[in-house]
């Protein structure tokens, strides 16, 4: 027997009274796994956002589509160090449920301003070398258990070819990582001479461009640049930050950030009251045994961190349960959405904010009955008889 | 080593109600000799409860000294008077209390984490004090599953198994019925006989009072002697 042994039995004094208290720290903890990862795969591209990185779009809005010759002009802007484009292809594999976000970009420019894609030598070269080559990201790679080497035909539910078939024939060449970062790469690169060439209409537009302009102190002046040297065309601009765009292009699935703080806050004060309460009872229930336990000699401080430590492992058991479920929950919704949501699961960091919250949880519940358990004096304890 | 364990000198308790302070006893003065079996009668509410816990240190007294063992206890800080407790007093209760979740064998080692003995030798130790209140078979057996004489028996192994000076037991039979008392007296009766234990019990049966060696009355804060036992 050691100290642990009687934290654990503490705990589990009143089984039932356990059992319901962890069960409302996993739902907790449940809720806190599931929407933090799902913000988690929506925000990726607003994580990946670099400050001196801007999108420039169809004013309208940025579903419509620009005249492939903007490309060429905005390589000369002063202030822009590189630029590039990309089309949104509407993907899907075999069955249109399987969703695969595509674009269709110029591979070279487009690496040139994501340094941080990473791909190989050997796998760039192949795609310089062949039209029909794509880069695929390793989430999705592993989702469709793709493999360098693999081909297959990439359907789109927007674009037709001339011969009438909606499916290019392409050819896995790189799988992409992405560097120092804990995000999913859940999305397909292919060529898009390749793709512009087939087509049956809406030849030669592109979706929008993206440039590096080295330093965000000259963003206002390059996006003014742009936008007033389109102005009064057909075509008319607006440049952003990469950030802003990333911000409205999720803000169209609803604001799932705002969601998860409240339902996440509304649950966690909910059962932080209830698990405080419920631990200053079973502590003042437990109050002769206190007295008896100092009487043989077990010091106040000791006595604290038996408290605090019963809390703390109360909250760990019921959170590590919350979490454990949400992984298994999550790991059922990317199967029954397909490809909707590739890299869906707990990510590294959210484990390690769950941890915190657990540690944090645990300590506030129990800090209050265990500071009772400590000032508690052996006289008036055991008068209690 | 001398033969006094306690000395107590000019010993007095007060408690403030309301506006006025009530004195439980004043100006208390006796020794306690190594070896002794003392029995505290007297009438219910005349202090008894409390000496013993200004003996055990579990209480501090509002004035006087509190020497055991040539230690003064009465002005230690409660960090060290716990650790003092620990090794130095064992306690047995009128109500048993023992710890509801854990079995007869983990109560009786309760107080043995406070030491810093091998896990081994607290299983010997633990084995030894449940075989001299013969409970050794019962080890297993939680306190709800034991009858209330075999209950204070495993308190008193437990009071037993760090090798205290002292026991200090406060109506340990008053719960229990004339037969187990005599048996849980007998037991008592023996650690102070064949171990040496020194043995203040604080009682107010008559019939339990005749185990002793030496039965004191306490009324209205004095000690009254009332007879040597033998
Ligand atoms: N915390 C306290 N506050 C006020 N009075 C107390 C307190 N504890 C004990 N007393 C009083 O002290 C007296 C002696 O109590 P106690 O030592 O328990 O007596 P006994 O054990 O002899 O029955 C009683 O009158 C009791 O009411
Ligand atoms: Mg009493």
């Amino acid at each position: 027997m050691n100290d642990l042994t009687l934290i654990r039995k503490s705990l589990f004094r009143k089984k039932t009274r356990a059992i319901l208290l962890i069960l409302s720290i996993m739902t907790a903890f449940l809720i806190f796994g599931a929407l933090a990862s799902i913000d988690r795969v929506l925000n990726s591209s607003e994580e990946l956002s670099r400050a001196d990185r801007l999108v420039t779009v169809n004013k309208i809005n940025f579903t419509q589509t620009l005249p492939y010759a903007y490309w060429g002009r905005v390589q000369g802007v002063d202030g822009v160090q590189a630029v590039t484009h990309a089309s949104w292809f509407g993907g899907y594999f075999q069955d249109v449920r399987n969703f695969v976000q595509a674009f269709a970009v110029d591979m070279d420019s487009y690496l040139e301003v994501y340094p941080e894609l990473e791909i190989t030598a050997d796998q760039r070269a192949a795609l310089a070398e062949r039209r029909d080559c794509v880069a695929v990201g390793a989430d999705l790679a592993e989702q469709y258990d793709w493999n360098v080497g693999d081909r297959f035909p990439l359907s789109s539910n927007i674009w037709r070819q001339d011969n009438g078939s909606s499916a290019w024939d392409v050819e896995v060449c790189a799988i992409m990582t992405i560097t120092g970062q804990d995000l999913p790469t859940n999305y397909l690169l292919l060529q898009y001479d390749y793709y512009n060439e087939a087509l049956a209409f809406n030849r030669d537009q592109i979706g929008w461009m993206i440039m590096l302009t080295g330093d965000p102190g000259l963003n206002d002046g390059v996006s003014q640049r742009i936008d007033e040297m389109f102005a009064n065309s057909p075509a008319e601009t607006e440049t952003t930050t990469e950030a802003a765009f990333s911000q409205a292009f999720v803000e169209q699935l609803g604001n799932i950030g705002l969601i998860l703080s409240l339902v996440v806050s509304a649950a966690f004060a909910t059962i932080l009251m209830i698990v405080g309460t419920t631990m200053v009872m079973a502590i003042n229930e437990r109050t002769k045994e206190v007295g008896v336990m100092k009487t043989l000699g077990f010091s106040s401080s000791r006595i604290f961190t038996h408290v605090l430590s019963e809390s703390v492992l109360l909250s760990l058991v019921g959170g590590l349960l919350g979490l454990g479920l949400a992984v298994l929950l999550l790991g059922g919704i990317a199967q029954v959405a397909g490809g909707q949501l590739p890299g869906l699961g707990v990510g590294r960091e959210t484990w390690i904010q769950a941890l915190g919250l657990m540690l944090a949880f645990g300590l506030v519940t129990g800090f209050v009955p265990a500071l009772n358990a400590m000032r508690l004096k052996i006289v008036d304890a055991l008068g209690k008889e | 080593m001398t033969d006094v364990l306690y000395e107590l000198t000019d010993l007095s308790k007060k408690y403030t109600r309301g506006k006025e302070s009530v004195a439980i006893f004043e100006d208390l003065t006796m020794t306690i000799n190594r070896g002794d079996f003392i029995a505290i009668m007297g009438p219910s509410g005349s202090g008894k409860t409390t000496l013993l816990n200004l003996l055990g240190g579990i209480d501090k007294p509002s004035g006087g000294q509190v020497v055991c063992n040539g230690l003064r206890i009465d002005n230690l800080s409660q960090a060290r008077l716990a650790k003092w407790r620990s090794s130095h007093v064992g306690f047995i209760f009128q109500f048993y209390n023992l710890m509801p979740t854990l079995t007869a064998a983990q109560n009786v080692e309760l107080p043995l984490l406070l030491t810093k003995l091998s896990g081994k030798e607290r299983k010997r130790r633990v084995q030894t004090a449940l075989e001299v209140v013969k409970l050794a078979e019962r080890a297993k057996h939680r306190p709800r599953q034991l009858s209330g004489g075999q209950q204070q028996r495993v308190a008193i192994a437990r009071a037993l198994v760090a090798d205290p000076d002292v026991l200090l037991c406060d109506e340990p039979t008053g719960d229990l019925d004339r037969a187990t008392a005599d048996e849980i007296l007998e037991t008592l009766q023996l650690l102070n006989s064949e171990l040496g234990k020194t043995i203040v019990m604080v009682t107010h049966d008559p019939a339990a009072a005749k185990y002793a060696r030496r039965e004191l009355h306490l009324d209205k804060g004095r000690f009254v002697e009332s007879g040597a036992m033998a």
